[in-house]
């Protein structure tokens, strides 16, 4: 229970937590908090990060991973009657054919896209305070892909014959048509998928060899030592290593972008009045990371407390969060405006109308449940108090995915249901089983969560560590003002250069 | 330990140093005694060390370009193949070989190559994965994952000497050293 798991912090680390918790909210841009609180030996983040995944486990998980199997259950169950039943039992109707099934796929790629910037952007941009989150964020990543992947592949119907998108020599003599998005995205999403597995496994191994070494049964040993392949921290390995992960973030940048550009071209290469447009790109991968930043920290909120990370994960990493947060919000928010800004400066009648009707017409409701979310909500995080409060935080990013939801829901719901020819129009309206399949995929994503942070360290300790002062070769010429928190400061910036001199 | 008959294989010496800075400085101690079979061992990448130990940079680059060039070629060839060749349709009106539609995909399977050559690369690179090495056999090094950093000089080195490389190994700062069997 939560008195077990917050009594990890010693008295004297809680004081220094508190007192760094106190610069922290006064510090200007020259004196900035240390991102790991009461200066953690190499050991210390070694054992704050194994300590979840090697104590007993905290009753509250228990309760956690119980919630999300038996949301699981409704996913699979829903899922069942559907390739029974088909389609139909969705709300599906003639103009709006897709549904909340590629509502929930774009929402839950989304997600996924916050981790690759945090795991490979920010890394070859050098930000060190990706490292205390970065593992975390991918494992989210992860399964934020398989939840998107399932609706696609569930949305055909008949299942069985997926293999149809695939470019497999078959009885019929047919290719799939590689001029056409929809294929594009079945490419560019599984490989997104493969990708980001490979970066985060990558990034395990040394960690999975911690545990191994660290491990008191004979199972762990074993099971930790095989997916460790045998690491050994040796110097010549990690000089390929860091070579391979570089290149891994390196190629993995232009991917996640690449990703939810295709995935917008899924609207906006159609000729639908609302979703024809050539904002569609950069809009979207906006927003993918505005939602995926809001599920970083939602989630981080809770880990951080339910497992004691609070040295690691420190306000300076949510304060830059939500910086993020608010910055991606705005820019979804220019988007809004542009578009209606557009929809009346090309003078197209259908376009105008199609606008006028998302605000005013029978889906207003959601549209305005999506302005309040994504672009009034996260104004908050202006004032630095907001970005550093756990319940703010955590109330604002849940609105933030809301917002997301929202925002999918009206660009598929609204443009298609109400195109150009007013005798095809209908309104959409949910069944019980899009909302089963829905709740469904926050069973499978929690489920995996609950066994990622239960059997992996979630946050990266070699590169946690490397960010520690002692880490740097050069760090014990120093050593007579050794503990001064402002030469900790100097000494990061001298380290930047050197770095940048590197490159 | 059973060294005391000789003929008992040994795999060398393990040395363990405090830190980063010290392990540094003791590695380009050992590079400029000359010796060639050993190699240091950290919890983490220490910035500088390939310098200090005088290992050449990784060529792993070089496999992900061609590598990488090799995904981007084969989806061309697939897509050209299937929509231009073997399946020939027209869809609105395009041509059947209209590379711009063609580009997603080809870069889509860059990264996959690319990605898989990373990772497969540094693991050929690398040996690994290897479950048994025989630095396993020390308790200490278990800590290597942690907090600790070693140097290993292999008895396999021509200048290995039991006595000898023990004692040098203390005199450039070793906090312990133990010979590490076979």
């Amino acid at each position: 229970m939560a008195e077990t798991t917050t009594s990890a912090l010693s008295p004297e680390i809680q004081a220094a937590v508190n007192a760094d918790t106190k610069t922290q909210l006064d510090d200007g841009v020259e004196k900035r908090v240390p991102l790991l609180l009461g200066d953690p030996s190499f050991n210390d983040v070694t054992e704050i990060v194994c300590r979840p995944v090697e104590w007993t486990v905290p009753r509250a998980w228990y309760i956690f991973f119980g919630c999300a199997a038996m949301l699981l259950g409704v996913l699979v169950l829903s899922t069942a009657y559907l390739f029974w039943e088909g389609t139909g039992i969705w709300g599906l109707n003639n103009p709006v054919s897709w549904g909340w099934a590629i509502v929930n796929f774009v929402f839950w790629v989304g997600i996924g896209h916050a981790g690759t910037l945090i795991s490979a952007i920010l890394f070859l941009l050098r930000q060190k305070w990706r490292t205390s989150i970065n593992r975390f964020a991918e494992a989210m990543t992860i399964f934020a892909v398989m939840c998107a992947l399932l609706f696609p592949t569930i949305h055909v119907g008949r299942v069985w014959l997926l293999y149809y998108v695939f470019p497999l020599p078959n009885q019929m003599a047919m290719w799939p048509n590689f001029r056409s998005p929809l294929l594009w995205d079945v490419f560019a999403v599984t490989i997104y998928g493969t990708v980001s597995i490979v970066f985060w496994y990558t990034g395990l191994i040394p960690d999975l060899a911690t545990l191994r070494d660290r491990a008191k049964t004979r199972v762990r040993r074993i099971v930790y030592g095989i997916f460790s392949l045998g690491w050994r921290g040796s110097a010549r390995h990690w000089q390929h290593y860091e070579k391979a992960y570089g290149m891994l973030a390196g190629l993995a940048t232009p991917l996640v972008l690449s990703v939810h550009s295709v995935v917008s071209f899924d609207f906006a290469v159609a000729q639908l009045p609302g979703w024809h447009t050539t904002i569609f790109p950069p809009y979207f991968v906006a927003g993918a990371i505005y939602s995926g930043f809001g599920m970083v920290i939602t989630l981080m909120v809770i880990a951080r407390k339910l497992f004691g990370l609070e040295r690691i994960v420190t306000l300076r990493h949510f304060d830059n969060m939500a910086k993020i947060t608010l910055l991606t919000g705005s820019i979804v928010g220019y988007a809004y405006s542009m578009e209606f800004f557009i929809a009346w400066y090309s003078g197209n009648p259908y376009e105008t109308f199609t606008f006028i009707n998302r605000a005013f017409g029978p889906y207003a409701w959601a549209y305005w449940i999506m302005v309040t979310c994504n672009v009034i909500v996260p104004q908050i995080f202006w004032f630095k108090k907001a970005r550093t409060h756990m319940g703010v935080l955590f109330v604002v990013s849940i609105l933030v995915n809301v917002g997301m939801w929202f925002e999918r829901f009206v660009i598929v719901a609204s443009s298609l249901s109400r195109d150009f020819l007013p005798s095809s129009w209908d309104y959409f309206s949910p069944t019980i089983w899009d909302i089963a399949a829905f709740v469904g995929s926050f069973g499978l994503f929690f489920f995996m969560f609950s066994l990622f942070v239960r059997f992996l360290p979630m946050v990266s300790m070699a590169e946690v560590k490397t960010v520690l002062p002692k880490a740097d070769p050069h760090h014990g010429h120093h050593d007579d003002d050794h503990g001064d928190d402002h030469h900790g400061d100097d000494h990061d910036h001298g380290d930047d250069d050197a770095k940048e001199e590197e490159e | 330990m059973a060294s005391s008959n000789s003929p008992s294989k040994s795999f060398g010496a393990l040395a363990e140093f405090d830190g980063a800075a010290s392990l540094v400085s003791a590695c380009e101690k050992v590079r400029d005694a000359k010796y060639r079979k050993w190699d240091a061992h950290s919890p983490f990448p220490i910035h500088g060390i390939e310098d200090a130990m005088g290992i050449p940079p990784s060529k792993l680059g070089y496999v992900v370009f061609v590598v990488g060039l090799t995904g981007a070629s084969a989806g061309l060839l697939l897509q050209w193949w299937t929509n231009a060749v073997d399946y020939p349709f027209i869809i609105s009106g395009k041509p059947l070989f209209s590379w711009q539609a063609f580009v997603p995909v080809c870069f889509e399977l860059m990264v996959l190559f690319s990605a898989f050559a990373c990772f497969f690369g540094m693991l050929h690179f690398n040996k690994l994965p290897q479950l048994y090495h025989s630095l396993f056999r020390s308790e200490r090094f278990e800590r290597v994952t942690d907090d600790k950093f070693f140097i290993s000089i292999e008895s396999a080195d021509p200048r290995f000497d039991e006595v000898k490389t023990v004692q040098f190994l203390k005199d450039i700062g070793a906090t312990h050293v133990e010979l590490v069997e076979e």
